[in-house]
């Protein structure tokens, strides 16, 4: 299945993926209005003496995440792990078994997680097409 | 401050409303523009700084951020402009010489503009390129002048050595040094997959990039940087540099700055050593100095590459050229007063040299009145802007051009000629790993391809109009060009009729 790669050689440490991310996710009709916005976003720039590369749900085969879920509101369909806020509960076990640290709070008081875009409006992984130096990619792995 | 200040040039203007004050432009500007206050809670800029590179402005997501020039003014003069009196400032407290990147953006006249392509009406009816086979491929090299047949009655195939161009347009000579590493692989990698050449410049070719080496034209210039066995067998073709359309008349000089790790052993020098190429070649001060060299790299490497000179075009262009081409050399590059350079004196890349158009004409025209035009095909560059100057360039008498600041343009340039400060914010004049990153050369590859299709597209077109099949056909066909508000003079040198006649 396509997955998000990231590609620690190009990336720029801009940040644009978060607020792509951010943006996509809002339900906003234009980036302006995240002004005075503190973004959560789903995707994450990991950064550390000019090494950097963002860092966003890995979907994995076998996620720790899915099988930690007390109250399946993680679920894998078609390779993507789907998060379903109606039935979390807001443990944060996944955030805990996590391994790579992509799942997050989220303001309404449950998780949120990258779900390649699937849920919200842009249909593709926002923070891929606005990448500007193809650091992030979206392609079979 | 006081006497020694001088108002920047550019003003950032910044949409507050829309500004989200994400900070991209703060990490992308290599010059240290953008500023996120935090006592403000908003973003600042220092517009001191700002070279007009545009980088913060194509990557704000909000759109919030755009540049202007200052209208801060002193008293309108038309001899004395805001620019040169701001020059006299700088000098006046540096004692320096100016400098100066890209090429000559003086307002000299531009005559692919004065020149108009013809079309066919009527009796000679036009070809539509997507229906009906159209060659853009062209050769370049020494062409016999009559046709011979071996002992056995066939013909005698054996050519002087050619370079095959799937369309007649090739990647001008820049340095890695001057570029960056991704900028020249962008560059291999594209020429490669157009079928096409590109040019090391004088810079020495990067190990990485021998696999490339049948699309590389490797320079040989005054400094002799990285030049060896293994680089001249690699290339396809050899290259002189006698002269460079932006600086004529002067060397090359690379700081030590530059000269770092990868930058150092390509072009066989100390780090941290300046590179200075000498305005001469110490071992060519003749026509006949020049033909040992060329017959020095064709022994060297069995006869079987061409090798090209290339000069200025200076007012003795064409004399200067009927020189090169009986010197033994296969090909001439001419490059105009305004081609590009990573870094030039101000005066000399603003006021030296001749336009590329009139030195193409009258060398042409000189060559074939010496009955030697088959001796050397004439590659010219210099400001080569769009397909439309390719087509009259051919008709003018070209056998192909270089581009080089158009494939800069593709490769995200901004033109905001600021190459010799060493911090280009778009990867490409820099050797600052943080910056050169920048430009991935997936994408810088993909759009030099792009750029060369649809010229191409475009050339066709163009051939179709006027009823011709073949770049070869086109070939010094001056009758194809009108010119349009040209003096007599002007006329006669480019050898074209005017409009209407």
């Amino acid at each position: 299945m396509k997955r998000i790669y990231a590609r620690e050689e190009w990336c720029l440490g801009c940040h644009l993926c978060e607020y792509n991310c951010a943006f996509a996710n809002s339900g906003l009709d234009t980036m302006t209005k995240l002004k005075g916005i503190k973004i959560n976003p789903r995707i994450q720039v990991e950064e550390n003496d000019g090494i950097f590369y963002a860092v966003s749900c890995r979907h994995c085969e076998e996620p720790l995440c899915v099988k930690g879920c007390i109250t399946g509101a993680l679920s894998i369909k078609d390779g993507v792990i789907h998060i379903n806020k109606e039935k979390c509960v807001g443990c944060f076990t996944c955030i805990l078994s996590c391994p790579y640290g992509c799942i997050m709070p989220a303001e309404t008081g449950v998780i949120q997680k990258c779900e390649l875009c699937q849920t919200n409006s842009k249909g593709s992984p926002a923070c891929v097409s606005g990448c500007p130096n193809r650091a992030i990619v979206f392609e079979e792995g | 401050m006081g006497i020694n200040y001088v108002y920047p040039d550019y003003e950032v203007i910044r949409n507050i409303d829309r500004c989200i004050a994400c900070r991209v432009c703060e990490r992308q500007c290599a010059n240290e523009v953008h500023h996120y206050d935090k006592e403000l809670g908003k973003m600042t800029a220092d517009e001191s700084k700002c070279v007009n590179c545009h980088r913060c402005v194509s990557l704000c997501p909000t759109r919030a951020l755009k540049i202007v020039k200052t209208d801060h003014t002193f008293k309108p003069n038309a001899n004395w402009t805001g620019e040169t009196i701001n020059e006299v400032y700088r000098q006046a407290g540096t004692g320096g010489v100016l400098l100066s990147s890209m090429g000559n953006p003086k307002n000299y006249p531009i005559y692919w503009d004065k020149i108009l392509i013809n079309a066919s009406q009527v009796t000679n009816p036009p070809i539509d390129p997507l229906r009906e086979p159209m060659e853009t491929r062209t050769f370049l090299g020494k062409k016999p002048l009559d046709i011979k047949r071996n002992a056995d009655g066939c013909f005698d195939t054996n050519l002087p050595p050619q370079l095959e161009l799937s369309v007649p347009i090739m990647f001008s000579a820049m340095s890695l040094g001057s570029i960056s590493y991704n900028a020249h692989k962008s560059l291999a990698v594209a020429a490669e997959k157009l079928g096409i050449f590109y040019n090391t410049g004088e810079g020495g070719l990067h190990e990485d990039f021998y696999q490339y080496g049948k699309n590389t034209i490797v320079q040989i210039a005054s400094g002799r940087f990285g030049v060896h066995k293994g680089y001249l067998n690699t290339g396809a073709a050899f290259e002189i540099k006698m002269g460079q359309g932006a600086k004529p008349g002067i060397g090359g000089h690379l700081p030590g700055t530059k000269i770092v790790g990868d930058i150092s052993r390509t072009r066989m020098i100390p780090e941290g050593a300046d590179a200075i190429s000498p305005a001469p070649h110490h071992d060519i001060y003749s026509i006949e100095d020049l033909r040992q060299l060329v017959f020095s790299l064709k022994e060297a490497t069995d006869y079987k590459k061409p090798v090209i000179v290339k000069i200025a075009a200076v007012h003795n262009v064409a004399a200067i050229a009927s020189g090169i081409a009986r010197s033994g050399a296969d090909i001439i590059s001419i490059d105009g007063y305004r081609g590009g350079t990573g870094a030039a004196p101000t005066r000399i890349r603003d006021s030296v040299g001749i336009p590329i158009e009139l030195a193409l004409a009258s060398v042409d025209e000189r060559l074939r009145q010496e009955g030697i035009r088959g001796n050397v095909s004439i590659v010219v560059g210099g400001s080569i802007r769009n397909s439309a100057d390719i087509v009259k360039a051919i008709a003018l008498g070209a056998d192909a051009v270089y581009i080089g600041t158009s494939a800069l343009l593709a490769l995200g340039c901004h033109l905001c000629r600021s190459c010799h400060d060493g911090k280009c914010n778009w990867g490409i004049a820099t050797q600052r790993p943080d910056l050169v990153k920048r430009l991935n050369p997936e994408i810088g590859a993909e759009r030099l391809v792009n750029l060369v299709h649809a010229w191409e597209h475009e050339i066709k077109e163009m051939l179709g109009g006027m009823g011709i099949n073949s770049i070869e056909a086109l070939k010094g066909n001056r009758l194809m060009l009108r010119g349009i508000g040209l003096n007599q003079k002007e006329l006669e040198i480019l050898g074209i009729k005017h409009a209407g006649e």
